[in-house]
């Protein structure tokens, strides 16, 4: 199977217009007794690198396994091409749309490529094991995850960045045209946050897949993603280019937090720099009372890397909805 | 069992959900709520039976006022029998906390590290090649085979070089425990006066068991609760996994050879003075872990409080039931148990290890 | 990321890309047929295959009257006299055949669980079939005092009812693997002591003859029992070919399943009915033979050093597990034992043996 597009691919700017392959349509989403969302529509934008946003909890994961099908919505429908998802055979969604999830198991003592193999399911028949389609698949993912030299060890002697880059070697080794990725970056460190990144980013853009990731970091968001969904509370805050919808004000109702949004020093894109007990800013407009943890404006590399972080980043998520400020939360880079 | 990534709480699987007391205070009232339940439960157990005595009559006689008919009964009988439910019970469930964690196996009790097919075999041989059928003579072989079971199964399941994992011991338990029990089975079913014996010895009972009993097993109980509580904080740390453990600081190796030595005392001697009581090991460390959350420490408290609770109820179940006669308490335990487990696990989220 | 697709059609060739093991790459008929074959299991199966025909061949010449090997391939072929045909044929093979096809199917289903479950103790007594059935068996014998054939309805009604009601308990917006085991557990331990409590309440000879049935033994099977069986396992073992393939694929979680486009749900209440239904045949025909399902797949694993439970590896092994076991129990020990007692015991001794030398390696 191929990754071009069967139509024809559709525009940034006639976006508007051609129906996405992949959408909810009005579905409420909930796990036993609890509603998460209701009456959620979204559209996932064709050849694009869609991010969802959004505090723990606000229900974006769960956004996320609704699109896969992982969730079925009480009410409402997720569609593929325009079609409601749960009528495809089940082989014929993992053909198209391919998933990250949360949480997977890898078997004990499972080596790199016989797990990333595992990822040749959908296009596998009961005597059609390992074809040289599979074959050259299955080296592909490895060759673009950097694990290939990894190929021979055992996945649970393997550092956890490693591991993540191998789960994500899995799923290029459905080769579909949708990837969907659920907190890809949770438990990486920074480098290899940004590997994964620059990973989704040449994805979507040399082999025109279309990415959905919930990230926890709005300035990694800001910085790689075409489109933008924020999230709070089950239902989509703002959706568009990022340069279009990121705003003191957006990040103040998503995520409860005063901050300033600058453009990137490095790659111009919107940054929220949010402003702390100890940095507490103006009551109203922001002037320019930068806090200190600013990273140099004057770099000019292209690539993002290490050095450009004068202070490394932590992993953790901005908190939901502090009553006030947190002082652990996350400073982009 | 090797996840991807530390396994995250997700809203469709409580992985990892902390019980239904988070907080220190939470836990406090939870824990003083079981004693208490306890301390009743020691009542009825000291009160009912083919005889029932007034509960006033009983706190009279445990205080000193004696004088009434019924001391012999109370002190001689029931209150030995209640002392061993007591001690046996917070023994089992120690030992079950401290196997699942070590093991980070659900499905581990304490019998895994081959403690019951030890302590039957040779009981087994007590009695097919010995000719002994005395409950005191059993004991000692009971707790011999139940050491020495458990010895083989630490070497066969650490032997190599890190001390092994958790799943190798988990294996080399099951695998002792199979041929003893194999073996065992063999010579009794050759045997029918050792057939008889065991399927008594078997069933598992607080019956017939007076103060020597008692005084024979204590010191054993007090010893392997005390290495319980000595390495419990460890075990927080080795329930992570051994290499995070070992960051931690953790030298997993010691930590699960002391929790072997605490498993054979507390399980070896209870089950030489009752017979193997299974289930109470393998149930109480889960309702634990629900009610409390993923501390060990906590765990093995309520394990030690909740797990005599079970097996007292079980032991007075037994004796109203079935009067004149009355029911093994190893029988009760499981019917007993059994619901509440599986009410609890349909009731909420429940968390594995 | 479309790559060229190149057919290579010759024999089998070195994958290009490196499992970390040797395998070799079959690809027939222009790609419709490809297979990855690793060449360790192979090895496994292909001397296990030859163990087992091996060991057969030597038991059907075993006993009061013995028969050299050439004599019992001739035997079996028709080309002997009546009375070596009549011993080797009629009496001997039915009980070799049911060795080799009940351990295969204890085996086959010990794997099924344990990967379902991800746990190496698991077995078909999550569900607690087992101690059901021997409940269904214990209540036929001490109040009915059954034949063989209302033992084996007993066990075999008790064993079913109890599966069902497992799953069913633990069924919540389907069956999460953990609490399937709990309640398994649970319902398994309740079961285990109504059967402690019937051996007590029953007569000695009664209760002897109860344990005897079961540890599980092969004594007095023929003919009669090998064609339900047969048929039976021709039946499941299809199911097994479809259904087994995907297990190492719910070993990944059931999101990655799903996201692989396998329907997780239907297909583990699939395993897991196979599963059960291999053990019922066994436990039907020959009283739960305790051990084989939890040993096989271990054993297997440990021969072939793959990661997960290799289906195949473990029905072979089950089957010679089985034979040699049954053999054992038949010629080498002083009284005529069950089979189940031999098992566990010479099961339970190589699996020790096996994890001694595994640390040795490491």
């Amino acid at each position: 199977m191929t990754t071009e597009h069967a139509g024809p691919r559709a525009l940034p700017a006639d976006r508007e217009r051609a129906p996405a392959r992949l959408h909810a349509d009005g579905v409420r989403l909930g796990y036993d007794d609890a509603v998460v969302a209701d009456d959620l529509s979204v559209a996932i934008p064709d050849g694009e690198f869609t991010v969802i946003i959004g505090p723990n909890a606000c229900g974006k994961s769960t956004l996320l396994r609704a699109l896969a099908r992982l969730l079925k919505p009480r009410t409402g429908g997720v569609y593929l091409d325009g079609k409601l998802i749960e009528r495809y055979p089940a082989k014929q969604v993992a053909r198209r749309l391919g998933l990250l999830p949360q949480t997977s198991v890898a078997p004990d003592g499972i080596t790199v490529a016989d797990l990333v193999a595992r990822g040749r399911h959908p296009h596998q028949k009961l005597l059609r094991q390992w074809s040289s389609t599979d074959e050259a698949a299955v080296a592909a993912a490895m060759a673009a995850t950097g694990v290939t030299e990894l190929s021979a060890r055992r996945v649970d002697t393997l550092s956890g960045g490693q591991r993540q880059r191998v789960w994500v070697a899995m799923v290029l080794a459905q080769q579909t045209e949708l990837l969907l990725l659920d907190e890809p970056t949770t438990y990486l460190d920074l480098t290899h946050q940004l590997e994964i990144l620059e990973l989704c980013r040449d994805l979507h853009r040399e082999h025109g897949r279309t990415l959905v990731a919930v990230l926890h970091d709005i300035n990694h968001a800001c910085r790689y993603a075409t489109h933008l969904v924020a999230m709070r509370d089950g239902r989509i805050v703002a959706a568009g280019r990022p340069e279009a919808i990121v705003t003191a004000e957006l990040i103040e109702e998503v995520f409860g937090l005063r901050s300033l949004v600058v453009p990137d020093p490095v790659c111009g894109a919107p940054m929220a720099v949010p402003y702390t007990r100890s940095t507490p800013g103006p009551p109203a407009a922001p002037v320019t009372s930068r806090p200190d943890s600013a990273s140099s404006p004057t770099s000019d590399s292209p690539r993002p890397s290490t050095s450009d972080s004068p202070r490394p980043s932590t992993s953790d998520s901005p908190r939901p909805a502090a009553s006030d400020a947190p002082s652990t939360v996350h400073i982009g880079h | 069992m090797t996840t991807s990534a530390p396994t995250r709480p997700t809203p469709s699987r409580g992985s990892g959900t902390p019980g239904l007391a988070r907080t220190g205070g939470g836990r406090g009232g939870w824990f003083a709520l079981t004693l208490l339940v306890l301390a009743a439960v020691v009542l009825l157990s000291v009160a009912i039976g083919a005889k029932n005595i007034a509960p006033h009559t009983v706190l009279d006689t445990l205080f000193g006022h004696r004088g009434s008919d019924d001391d012999l009964i109370v002190l001689d009988v029931r209150l030995p029998r209640t002392v061993l439910g007591l001690l046996v019970g917070a023994a089992l469930g120690v030992a079950g906390a401290l196997i699942q964690a070590m093991t980070r196996n659900p499905l581990a009790d304490p019998g895994i590290l081959g403690v019951n097919a030890g302590a039957s075999f040779f009981v087994v041989l007590a009695v097919g090649a010995f000719g002994l059928t005395s409950i005191w003579s059993y004991i000692w072989f009971a707790f011999l085979g139940a050491v020495l079971a458990t010895v083989a199964v630490y070497l066969v399941g650490s032997a190599g070089r890190g001390g092994g994992s958790p799943v190798r011991l988990t294996l080399a338990g099951v695998a002792l425990s199979a041929v003893l029990t194999g073996i065992g089975s063999g010579i009794t079913l050759l045997d029918p006066a050792a057939f008889d014996q065991l399927r008594y010895w078997k069933a598992g009972s607080l019956a017939g068991r007076g103060y020597d009993i008692v005084l024979a097993v204590l010191p054993f109980l007090l010893a392997g609760l005390a290495v319980a509580v000595a390495i419990s904080r460890s075990l927080n740390a080795v329930a992570l996994g051994d290499e995070l453990a070992a960051g931690l600081g953790v030298r997993t190796t010691r930590i699960r050879l002391f929790g072997v030595v605490a498993v054979t005392l507390l399980c070896g001697a209870a089950t030489a003075a009752v017979g193997p009581v299974a289930f109470v090991g393998l149930m109480v460390p889960h309702v634990a872990r629900w009610l409390i959350g993923p501390d060990q420490r906590w765990i093995i408290a309520f394990s030690a409080v909740l797990a005599p609770v079970l097996l007292l109820v079980s032991d007075v179940l037994g004796r109203l039931v079935a009067r004149p006669g009355e029911l093994q308490v190893g029988i009760v335990t499981a019917v007993v148990g059994a619901p509440v487990l599986i009410y609890l696990v349909r009731r909420r989220q429940a968390s594995g290890l | 990321m479309s790559l060229g697709t190149q057919h290579s059609d010759g024999p089998a060739a070195p994958s290009r890309v490196d499992f970390g093991r040797r395998v070799r790459i079959l690809r027939r008929r222009r790609g419709s047929v490809s297979l990855r074959i690793d060449l360790r299991t192979a090895g496994v199966c292909l001397a296990l295959t030859g163990l087992g025909v091996l060991v057969a061949l030597i038991a059907l010449g075993l006993g009061d009257f013995r028969v050299s090997v050439p004599d019992v391939v001739r035997a079996l072929f028709g080309a002997s006299d009546r009375a070596v045909g009549m011993v080797v044929v009629d009496w001997r093979l039915p009980r070799v055949l049911l060795a080799l096809l009940l351990g295969a199917a204890l085996g086959l289903s010990g794997g099924i669980f344990q990967s379902l479950t991800r746990n190496p103790l698991g077995s078909p007594d999550i569900v607690g079939f087992n101690t059901g059935a021997y409940t269904g068996a214990l209540l036929v014998i001490v109040f009915v005092g059954g034949d063989h054939y209302l033992t084996a309805g007993g066990a075999l009604v008790g064993g079913i009812v109890t599966a069902a009601a497992v799953y069913l308990l633990a069924f919540r917006r389907g069956v999460q693997g953990f609490r399937l085991i709990i309640v398994g557990i649970a319902v398994a331990a309740m079961l285990g002591s109504v059967n402690t409590w019937l051996l007590l309440r029953a007569d000695l000879q009664t209760a002897m003859s109860a344990a005897v049935w079961g540890a599980g033994s092969l004594n007095g099977l023929g003919w009669g029992s090998v064609t339900p069986v047969a048929v039976l396992l021709a039946v499941l073992l299809p199911c097994v070919a479809v259904l087994g393939p995907k297990l190492k694929y719910l070993e990944l979680g059931d999101d990655t399943a799903r996201a692989l486009g396998l329907r997780a749900e239907p297909l583990r209440l699939g395993l897991i009915v196979v599963g059960v239904a291999l053990t019922a045949v066994a436990t039907a025909a020959a009283g739960p033979i305790s051990f084989v399902a939890l040993a096989a797949p271990q054993v297997a694993r440990r021969l072939t050093r793959t990661p997960g439970v290799g289906l195949l590896p473990a029905a072979l092994l089950g089957a010679v597990l089985l034979l040699v076991s049954d053999q054992l129990a038949q010629h080498a020990l002083p009284a005529d034992l069950p089979v189940g007692v031999v098992t566990v015991s010479i099961g339970g001794a190589y699996l020790i043996w096996l994890l001694v030398k595994e640390a040795r390696r490491q």
